[in-house]
């Protein structure tokens, strides 16, 4: 079929099932956006271009599809960075679509130009600069295998305008070729018995998943590896929701701001199954002092992964799904010798924040708001203080149900994450935590949440100030605090009126519950404003010395 | 210590930049490269000789592999033919030129120009002998020296070849690490 290689970048995302789209649209794209104006793609149009990488990671994550964004050349391009190495950091499959200068001035630093391949290179899984009309629906299909298979990751396709306007005859390809490019999803049969002869030899066997263990749908397999191996799970921050956190073998969030048990229960252990986690070094903190009694599996279906950050024992390449089915079938029946018992103790141990006397204790918020969800709610973070708070406190219960920016910690992805959850999954609850800091990092996506209806529940946990390096200007530079205090905020309230959004300011304790109940019910989006206690921390002060944190060190 | 890596890789624009890049990026040192189109004139290969300890050739390996341009990598071990080209541009007059040449004879090097007061020695060889050459050649006045990067061959029968799917060469399932 004879069309514009315009019109042939929204036939293939059309035959790639691609149902929405967040953009902005700009002069080297105008001829894809009127490609666009004639098909059923939904296009959200975003107030900056970060934001629609980072809807499109939100809506990806909730949904498993790939997200989809797009933006026009130069600075339209140079935006979304941001949002593309966030993506790339946690591993959330995207196709990133930018604009390019005709091909014939690419290079000669023209209006609008930036070397966007070039500039992406180091946070993209592949990326593109095409320079034939006739390798659109190739590029297409190749980019949206990538991006899904294997390790998943954004790939970039930059199309010069000339490219878009120029006509091919579109036929696309039912396969893709690509020699360099064959991940193993079936992990190797001998290591898989190697593993399952040392999770029977064991006595304290503990499972920490990883991002990899939501990306491949392992939830089901998981638990009943655990259940049956009498293991308790820890999760890596990117691994929440892929055990149900309300289990009785959940340890919950481990690492340098995890939780007693978690780190306790990896400290003693005698064998350490990984399963998609890449251990990086806020799960690990000291990797000398990690986990040093026990013999470590790590299964990933990224090779590189494997002994990059912590020496494994036994190393098995392959899809966490795959590979675990194939080790149930095998004979995992593990005696328990107490360890179980002795990790319910370590799970009574729960640290609070601190004593609130200036504002509201966030904890006490989190564990309302957990109690009180229902079990398929979706929650979204911001990066900082409550990110960790809610990684600690909220118990999620469901995969793909807690979406946080993990590896690369970016502020401000909370608020379009939550937009492109919402838009992903318009059935359930999303609610968005999000600090005073983070929400005004992309404060202008209130006006994306209105223009598309999109129900998010934002809870802006205000404590006046960017909490998390606060906190480390307090425990580490005699509390000199410096540019941490967020002077000039607006008044919340009256924002979320200006925009058209419900909103409402609690400040005293017996109100959460009565406000928390008042956003879950709202049909609409609406902000409430919780004024925190800017002495509340991740870690105590008092606790400093506490184990807690210290992990793999005790005893 | 020193490794030396064969790469094949996609010959696509851009691809040399991807894999010099990954090194860069990741804090690995490449002591030399060298580049060019293999006898499959869609696969090129590049030789990298890269310093650093088991655990860093492990990761570069990887990381290489990881490229979705690489088609290959593969290590060349002591059981291999490796060779550097160097040029050297060196001031020989009527009175040392015979030193010189008795020098490069030594090394089995060649002259490949000779002006009035210049030249020009071509040498072959293992990085080690023509670091020995060039250390000759500095009591007198070398002008101007250009050097390649390694290339490296396994002697034998034992080849890098890329091997395609449908033949076998790559079994699903079978990959350790």
């Amino acid at each position: 079929m004879k069309m514009t290689g315009a019109e042939a970048v929204v036939k293939a995302l059309e035959l790639e099932k691609v149902e929405l789209i967040f953009g902005y649209p700009g002069g080297a794209v105008t001829h894809i956006y009127d490609a666009l104006y004639g098909s059923n793609i939904h296009h959200v149009l975003v107030r900056n271009e970060q934001a629609a990488a980072h809807a499109a990671n939100g809506y990806a994550r909730v949904t498993g599809k790939v997200g989809v964004c797009i933006s026009t050349s130069g600075p339209g391009a140079t935006n979304m960075i941001t949002g593309i190495a966030t993506a790339y950091m946690d591993s959330i499959p995207m196709v990133a679509i930018t604009g390019q200068v005709p091909l014939s001035m690419v290079g000669r630093d023209v209006f609008q130009e930036a070397d966007i391949t070039g500039a992406t290179e180091p946070f993209t899984k592949y990326s593109y600069l095409v320079k034939d009309v006739n390798d659109i629906p190739r590029i297409f299909k190749e980019a949206f295998y990538l991006a899904s298979t294997g390790r998943p990751g954004p790939v970039l396709i930059d199309i010069p305008k000339d490219i878009a306007m120029d006509t091919l005859n579109f036929e696309y390809p039912q396969q893709v070729k690509l020699r360099g490019y064959k991940p193993t999803y079936q992990g190797h049969p001998g290591q898989i018995k190697r593993m399952a002869k040392a999770i029977l030899g064991s006595s304290r066997p503990v499972i920490c998943i990883g991002g990899g263990a939501v990306s491949s749908n392992a939830t089901e397999e998981i638990v009943k590896l655990a259940e049956t191996i009498k293991a308790p799970v820890a999760s890596t921050l990117m691994g929440i929701g892929a055990f149900p956190g309300d289990h009785e073998l959940s340890l919950g969030f481990l690492g340098q701001h995890g939780v007693y048990a978690a780190n306790r229960a990896v400290a003693e252990a005698d064998l350490l199954i990984l399963l998609g986690a890449r251990m990086g070094d806020r799960a690990t903190g000291k990797t000398q002092e990690f986990a040093q009694r026990a013999k470590v599996i790590h299964v990933d279906i990224d090779p590189a992964e494997i002994g990059k950050n912590i020496e494994v024992d036994i190393p098995i390449v392959g899809d966490i799904k795959t590979t675990l089915k194939e080790m149930l079938k095998k004979n995992l029946n593990r005696q328990d010798d107490g360890w179980l018992s002795k990790v319910k103790e370590w799970k009574s141990k729960v640290q609070g924040v601190g004593h609130c006397t200036q504002g509201l204790n966030p904890m006490e918020i989190i564990k309302t708001l957990s109690d009180m969800v229902p079990e398929d709610t979706i929650l979204v973070t911001d990066v900082g203080q409550h990110q960790m708070w809610a990684a600690r406190y909220y118990k999620t219960r469901k995969p793909r149900s807690f979406i946080t920016s993990g590896g690369l910690g970016t502020m401000g992805y909370g608020l379009p994450a939550a937009l492109g959850a919402k838009l992903g999954c318009r059935h359930k609850e999303v609610i968005l935590i999000v600090g005073d800091g983070g929400l005004q990092m992309n404060l202008g996506e209130l006006a994306t949440i209105v223009q598309e209806k999109a129900e998010v529940k934002i809870m802006i946990f205000n404590n006046g100030y960017l909490g998390m390096v606060r906190e480390i200007q307090q425990q580490l530079h005699g509390e000199r605090y410096y540019q941490t205090a967020m002077k000039g905020n607006p008044d919340f309230v009256k924002l979320a009126h200006a925009y058209g959004i419900e909103a409402f300011r609690v400040e005293r304790e017996e109100e959460i519950l009565g406000n928390i109940r008042q956003l879950l019910e709202h049909k609409g989006p609406i902000i409430g404003e919780f004024v925190i206690d800017p002495n509340a921390n991740v870690i105590p002060v008092s606790r400093r010395e506490d184990d807690e944190t210290r992990i793999g060190s005790v005893g | 210590m020193k490794h030396v890596l064969a790469v094949l890789v996609e010959n696509h624009p851009g691809v040399l930049s991807k894999v010099s890049g990954l090194f860069s990026r990741r804090g690995f040192n490449i002591y030399s490269l060298a580049v060019c189109v293999t006898e499959d004139p869609s696969i090129s290969r590049i030789t990298i000789v890269v310093e650093g300890d088991e655990y860093t050739v492990e990761q570069v390996t990887k990381q290489l592999n990881k490229l979705i341009d690489v088609i290959k990598v593969s290590k060349i071990g002591h059981d291999s033919v490796t060779r550097e080209l160097a040029l050297i541009k060196v001031r020989a007059d009527s009175e040392n030129r015979h030193q010189i040449i008795q020098i490069i004879n030594i090394f089995r090097a060649q002259i490949v120009d000779v002006a009035r007061d210049y030249l020009i020695v071509e040498i072959t060889g293992d990085s080690e002998k023509i670091t020995a050459l060039v250390d000759m050649l500095k009591d007198y006045d070398i002008k101007e020296m250009v050097r390649t990067g390694a290339i490296a061959l396994d002697r034998g029968s034992k080849m890098i070849k890329y091997e395609d799917v449908d033949r076998g060469g790559y079994q699903n399932g079978c990959n350790v690490l």
